[in-house]
């Protein structure tokens, strides 16, 4: 218990760490997620967009990358990140990865989430004039805003998760920090703690999520 | 010329299974629409109706064929212009589909947006059809607080908002009952009748088209077996199609089981006269029964209001010596059928 106290330096910095990278993470495959996402959605048969070469495309690129386990993706993307960012490991190098892992799994949420709209909405859009790119900004995106907001709330979650392995670059963060000084120093106290701190993020940002979905859902 | 010109037109879409024939949505249907005039489509679902109301917006590109609108060939138009020629089309939805996201305001305020009306000219334009629909108290609720007949109402007031020539009812009443759909028969009156906005209702309910359409076009297998004056047709429906959806709101005419019935009651001659606007009055056919003498009595039938005009077919039993010769006498009159 008093190795928690002497550690809270190091605690404080891993906890900021991880909601760094999980902001950042969030944000940024948030941005590219939401792009693709949107774009598998619209290329489907019958979509806004129907067009298969490309929604082929992106379907092999999802399906490729989501289900590689994120320690092996961090791990598999070093060398390109060494060569990109200049660095292979620390959380310079973490932030790319989780990005990269972020991007893709956000990328199916979104489009599952997409489904939800009524196409009859879309074509009620069209119906007016409205061109395809106005109909996605305008009607498609905000239609789904609620189950987005509950997709992304999923995907923060699971953003959080990765970031408990990034160590193994060389990153911090708490899961990290558990291993280090909670598990390797066979100190289950330090790791608890560090678990704690991970629940209450998560709890968190669950919290908020669904109290904004409900906002916008009006429920 | 006419508002809308369907010539030849076809929607074919790819087979559904690899080496199937292509679906033929819409086979060389050929129609023209007036300027200010209420169309009624009718068909049964898959007859190719809501295709056909596609192609008049081109939201479905035509596969052959002409759809002229309003002097233009929707066929030969870039995308871009096809979204300037949909604000002067209108469309209203069987599920209403209006925007949840938008409050009421907000789902009329749309399309005045896309058309790049200044928002400064939205707010009153928007206030006035909101009191056109009868919803000025619902303007900041959103689609969910709202009951069907007010969110069609809604769907109605947001097909105004640009102010088009045209209007597209795709099964607009198919989704309520018969009296909320009597309110938005009537309000799409008004819209013919106030604005002279042409409108085209699809639709399988033969009581809206009815009280609402000035001509019918019935569709089947893609094809418009049969087109004319919504009396012309309920009066003397010729195609199969027709007929039959003329009697889910006309039953002047005894099944055969109703025959079997009225026989056991009534063992005289029956015969069914048809009465037309154009032919004799009842007053002069049951006037010739009484001169020869002739029993007669009313078993089944009655008389329909179409337009404004009358028709009906009435069954009688006759009784008494000299039934062939009233019957010949009444024959010169209205047509006349033996009921089997």
């Amino acid at each position: 218990m008093d190795r928690v106290f002497e550690l809270s330096g190091l605690l404080g910095t891993a906890t900021v760490e991880t909601i760094v990278l999980s902001a950042v993470g969030l944000t940024i495959g948030g941005i590219f997620g939401l792009t693709i996402g949107t774009a598998l959605y619209v290329t489907r048969k019958g979509g806004l967009m129907a067009n298969a070469p490309v929604n082929v495309v992106l379907n092999v690129m999802v399906n490729f990358f989501r289900p590689i386990p994120f320690i092996l993706l961090a791990i598999g993307l070093q060398g390109l990140v060494r060569e990109v960012f200049g660095t292979g490991i620390g959380n310079t190098a973490a932030m790319p990865i989780v990005v990269f892992a972020a991007t893709f799994g956000i990328a199916r949420i979104v489009e599952q989430n997409l489904v939800s709209v009524s196409p009859g909405v879309l074509e009620a859009a069209r119906s007016m004039g409205a061109s395809r790119l106005r109909v996605i900004f305008t009607v498609l995106l905000p239609e789904a805003f609620g189950p987005l907001i509950l997709g992304f709330t999923f995907a923060f979650i699971a953003i959080v998760d990765m970031i408990a392995v990034v160590g193994v670059i060389g990153a911090g963060g708490l899961g990290n920090f558990a291993l280090q000084y909670g598990y390797r120093q066979f100190n289950p106290w330090v790791t608890w703690t560090a678990i704690l701190i991970v629940i209450v993020i998560v709890q968190i940002g669950q919290f908020a999520g669904n109290a904004a979905a409900r906002k916008v859902l009006r429920r | 010329m006419a508002l809308i010109e369907l010539r030849d037109v076809a929607k074919a879409y790819p087979p559904r299974r690899r080496g199937g024939d292509p679906v033929h949505a819409v086979d060389g249907v050929t129609l023209d629409v007036s300027e200010g005039e209420i169309l009624g489509i009718v068909g049964y679902s898959g007859a190719g109706k809501s295709t056909l109301a596609r192609l008049i917006n081109a939201l479905e590109p035509a596969t052959s064929g002409s759809v002229v609108v309003a002097g233009q060939d929707l066929t030969t138009l870039r995308e871009s212009e096809l979204q300037k020629v949909r604000r002067t089309i209108g469309m209203i939805f069987q599920q209403f589909n209006l925007f949840h996201s938008r409050t009421v305001w907000g789902n009329i305020a749309y399309p005045l947006k896309v058309a790049g009306v200044p928002a400064s000219e939205q707010q009153e334009r928007i206030s006035e059809l909101l009191h056109f629909v009868g919803l000025a108290d619902k303007a900041h609720q959103y689609p969910e607080q709202l009951s069907g007949g007010q969110k069609q109402r809604v769907g109605v007031a947001r097909a105004l908002a640009s102010s088009p020539r045209i209007l597209l009812a795709d099964e607009a009443t198919s989704a309520l009952d018969p009296e909320t759909t009597q309110g938005v028969v009537d309000l799409l009156r008004r819209v013919n009748a106030e604005f002279g906005i042409t409108i085209v209702v699809i639709t399988h309910e033969m009581e809206v088209v009815k009280n609402l359409a000035d001509r019918v076009a019935v569709m089947e297998d893609g094809k418009v077996v049969e087109s004319g004056t919504t009396f012309d047709l309920f009066a003397r429906p010729a195609h199969e199609v027709t007929r039959r959806f003329v009697n889910t709101v006309v039953d002047d005419m005894p099944s055969a089981i109703a025959v079997e019935e009225l026989r056991k009651r009534h063992p005289g001659r029956l015969i069914t006269l048809s009465f037309r606007e154009d032919s004799a009055s009842q007053v002069q056919v049951f006037a010739a029964f009484g001169e020869a003498g002739v029993g007669f009595e009313l078993v089944y039938g009655g008389m329909e209001e179409v337009q404004g005009r009358t028709f009906g077919n009435l069954t009688v039993e006759l009784t008494g010596e000299r039934v062939d010769e009233a019957v010949r006498v009444v024959s010169s009159l209205v047509d006349v059928r033996e009921v089997r």
